[in-house]
């Protein structure tokens, strides 16, 4: 009997802490109100389950508690009530799975006219390079990185050499412009991760990963690593500014290309840079988009 | 393997000294014994891990002590102790050696030397597990899941020593494991006393035959991945290295995929979760029949499930990936395959609860656990379909309610299973009885503080709260609420922790002064219950093996004196036989 109250009581307690929880949801920043929106709806049929099925058991342990000569009905089973409820269960999982995955549709599929950012992972801090005017990132990869070209960028690469390199952990975006996001890492799994955005991935060494998204909120925010990555993985954070159009231009035309950074390094630096990148096969094609 | 299904007792290998008896030991209910205390003395290490844990997140710099490194080596260790080598090694090192022969009317398991063999070199693993907290640089802290590159990596604490213990006692558990499993599978199929059809089986049987033969196709997954990363640490090959710098050198690796390892090790780690669950599933629907007085409702139904459950978690492993960087066109199939795994377990919660409606349920502490099991199972198979639903995973991967969902599932509800099933068979196993008031306070204790535990992390997970983080720090977005959460949530932790040593002193002290128990005290119909001897000897059956006439669920029968029927009850005129069923 006491179970049953307590399941009750653990079941209303569930909706109580539901309502006047203050911790849900960031407020979404980006254009994936749709995974939110799936969010929601699987809580709805999940909830509806976990109240309906937990009522049921309480109320069964009230109704069918032992008494003095009470004695158990005996019944097998009943395929038609098991068909049904197979049914319905199936028909929760359609109305959960399918906004989800048209979710997941958009997820995978790229907008062509999306901008391509890169941010680059190490332990425990984040870069990040922009295209420049070419609108191409330069291939790019830890066999051509020395110490005075730490993105590692292939300077045989005529798409790289505008490429815009960020060596602070702060990422700046304009408002509104979709922005792919290509992610690579120099040392271990990473996962660059903004609450605010929803969206997240890893970064795996050895291969370039994306995702993408559309920042809709002007603000700043902070990034985290989602994905284990050391005695540091807590301390590894970075900031994203989300700006309107015109002051994400100015910020990013401060910034230093590749260009730039050969001219102000050494000339032995730069020789180092052509002896590292000649001794790796050359890349058949070149540029990322 | 004629032995264990002979009626003749005399060609069995009788030991006739104390250490033949109870330490090199080929009866299987001593060897379940030494499996399952062995497993909790190292889930005891696991279960002090995570206090540590709590410790450092409630109060954070309040025990200096406690590093980053440290940190990440409690979770790593705790994870994987109480994944492999407490859950899986209990239930079916444990109750499996116990239950397959005494339910199924065998004398022992069909290789009694092979399953002697298995607990000790599973005692080995764990000594070599242990011996990680000794070596140079302490145990691994890359994570139960050991991900490559950081496992072997600098900047990950044991990447040096630590990780080869931690591999290296894997691949002795995966032998052990084998000898066993084989035994379990072998012996269900080739040891069933006369009239023991398969479908005759209790579920508990169903769960661990079933969870065996997955055990026998995942762990070698696992196995391949271990012996791989250890050539990748110890010899430098690059099965899963790629070219990557390490502390501002370059590495001597390249064209290694870490992504092959994750799905070599979820190929093993998705099967695991219920390589758990189906023997949990298995022990609760028999706790949920006996105490309730009703045959399980829809036996065949319950046993179609485990066996396709069995068969989709083959399918179904990438939902761990869908943020790893695999292709994500892989996500629209792993989403449909993880979903549709739901209509079957769905409906062995139906049919447990469909199981106490109109049953004659007697609230004992085996059954409080059943039902609490319900409770928390329900809860955290629900939220299951939130991180398998692809898209709702993405922005809930990696934080706190993934802690929260996999806890409740795979923690919490089979935990409760075990507790409930070790108040269940006590009696038969010792031949005494345990103390029904610490039961009660140990039962509510663990169950209320768990659901204080778990409940408020899925929230943590949905703020955004990230997994594995040492110390939150400055954020713009975790309010000064979550972390007074993570304090109340720490304080429960302790208190279901020292709750645990209620039970451990129940059953230490029963054990000795306990009251004498009766053979059957709950009125169970299976057979395991009917042994001429409580606790049953060696050979389990005395002269003659037990003859099976009916399922194991005859229950409440109409017109029969009792309300259970045992299984080895011949048929008479005025009662019905199980004939309902085929």
């Amino acid at each position: 009997m006491r179970v049953a109250i307590a399941i009750v009581a653990l079941v209303l307690g569930s909706i109580v802490f539901h309502l006047l929880s203050p911790w849900w949801q960031t407020p979404l920043a980006s254009n994936w109100d749709s995974i939110d929106s799936a969010l929601h709806i699987t809580l709805l049929i999940c909830a509806i389950a976990f109240v309906s099925l937990n009522l049921f058991l309480a109320l069964a342990i009230v109704r069918f508690r032992h008494r003095p000569g009470s004695r158990a009905h005996y019944a097998p089973e009943s395929p038609r009530l098991e068909k049904t409820l197979t049914f319905w269960t199936g028909l929760g999982i359609v109305g959960m799975l399918a906004p989800g995955l048209v979710a997941w549709g958009k997820y995978v599929d790229v907008p062509k006219d999306a901008a391509v950012v890169e941010a680059i992972g190490q332990q425990w801090q984040w870069t990040f390079r922009y295209p420049g005017p070419d609108g191409v990132l330069g291939t790019a990869g830890v066999q051509y990185m020395t110490p005075d070209n730490p993105f590692g960028v292939n300077p045989l690469d005529p798409f790289g050499r505008d490429d815009i390199l960020v060596q602070g952990n702060e990422l700046h975006l304009p408002k509104g412009k979709s922005v792919k996001l290509v992610l690579r890492s120099k040392d271990v799994l990473h996962d660059f991760y903004v609450p605010e955005f929803r969206a997240k991935m890893d970064l795996v060494p050895g291969l370039v990963t994306y995702f993408w998204m559309t920042p809709t909120t002007i603000g700043t925010f902070d990034i985290l690593c989602a994905e284990l990555c050391g005695v540091g993985h807590h301390e590894m954070r970075g900031k994203v500014v989300v700006e309107p159009r015109e002051s994400f231009e100015a910020w990013l035309g401060q910034q230093e290309s590749f260009n730039q950074l050969l001219a102000m390094s050494s000339p032995d630096a730069v020789t180092e840079m052509f002896r590292k990148a000649n001794s790796c096969s050359t890349p058949a094609t070149w540029g990322v988009r | 393997m004629a032995t264990t299904i002979a009626d003749d007792l005399r060609p069995m290998h009788h030991p006739k000294t104390w250490v033949g008896k109870y330490v090199w030991s080929q009866d299987h209910k001593v060897i379940a014994i030494q499996y399952g205390v062995t497993a909790i003395a190292i889930g005891l290490v696991a279960l002090v891990l995570s206090v540590l844990m709590r410790l450092q997140l409630g109060f954070p710099g309040l025990f200096p002590w406690i590093q980053p490194e440290n940190y990440l080596q409690y979770v790593s260790m705790h994870g994987m102790i109480m994944v492999v080598y407490l859950l899986t090694a209990l239930l079916l090192g444990g109750f499996g050696n116990y239950m397959i022969p005494l339910m199924i009317g065998a004398r022992d398991m069909v290789f009694p030397f092979v399953n002697m063999l298995s607990y000790w070199i599973y005692l080995l693993s764990v000594l070599v597990l242990v011996s990680g907290f000794f070596v140079p640089g302490g145990p691994t802290g890359a994570g139960w899941t050991l991900y490559p590159p950081q496992a072997i990596s600098e900047g990950t604490p044991g990447n040096q020593w630590g990780i080869v213990t931690m591999l290296g006692s894997l691949a002795i558990f995966i032998i052990a494991f084998t000898m066993g499993g084989l035994n379990y599978v072998t012996t269900v199929l080739q040891a069933r006393t006369r009239g023991m059809t398969l479908m005759r089986m209790p579920l508990t049987v169903w769960g661990i035959f079933i969870a065996s033969i997955m055990g026998l196709l995942a762990f070698p997954a696992l196995f391949v991945a271990a012996i791989m990363m250890l050539l990748d640490h110890l010899l430098g090959s690059s099965f899963f290295m790629p070219a990557m710098m390490t502390m501002g050198q370059e590495s001597s690796t390249q064209g290694g995929s870490p992504l092959l390892f994750q799905h070599l090790f979820w190929f093993f780690g998705h099967p695991e979760v219920y390589i758990v669950a189906l023997p949990a599933f298995g022990i609760v629907s028999d706790l949920i029949s006996v105490h309730a007085r009703k045959n399980i409702f829809g036996y065949r139904m319950m046993v179609w499930a485990i066996v396709v459950i069995g068969g989709l978690s083959f399918l179904v492993w990438a939902h761990h990936m869908y943020v790893s960087g695999m292709n994500p066109y892989f996500g629209f199939f792993f989403a449909t395959s993880t979903l549709i795994i739901a209509i079957p377990t769905a409906i062995k919660v139906y049919n447990w609860l469909l199981t106490l409606w109109r049953g004659d349920i007697h609230l004992r502490v085996p059954m409080l656990f059943a039902i609490a099991f319900l409770f928390t199972f329900i809860h955290g198979g629900l939220t299951g379909l939130f991180l398998g639903n692809v898209s709702v995973d993405v922005p809930l991967s990696d934080t706190f309610f993934v802690v929260g969902h996999f806890h409740m599932v795979m923690g919490v509800s089979p935990i409760l299973v075990i507790f409930g099933a070790i108040y269940h068979w006590y009696p038969k196993i010792t031949g005494r009885m345990w103390n029904e008031t610490l039961g009660q306070i140990h039962f509510w204790v663990t169950f209320l503080g768990v659901y204080a535990v778990y409940l408020p992390m899925h929230y943590l997970g949905i703020l955004g709260v990230p997994r594995r983080y040492y110390a939150l720090g400055e954020t713009s977005f975790i309010p000064e609420s979550a972390h007074l959460a993570n304090e109340a949530i720490s304080v429960a932790a302790i208190v279901v922790f020292a709750a645990q040593f209620l039970f451990f002193y129940n059953m230490i002290w029963s054990y000795f002064r306990g009251p004498k128990a009766d053979p059957n005290p709950w009125g169970a119909a299976s057979l395991e219950w009917q042994t001429p001897e409580t606790p049953p000897g060696h050979g389990n059956w005395g002269p003659r093996l037990p003859t099976v006439y009916r399922w194991a669920y005859d229950y409440s029968v109409p017109h029969a004196a009792r309300d259970f029927i045992a299984q080895n009850e011949p048929p008479s005129a005025d009662a019905p036989s199980e004939e309902v069923l085929p």
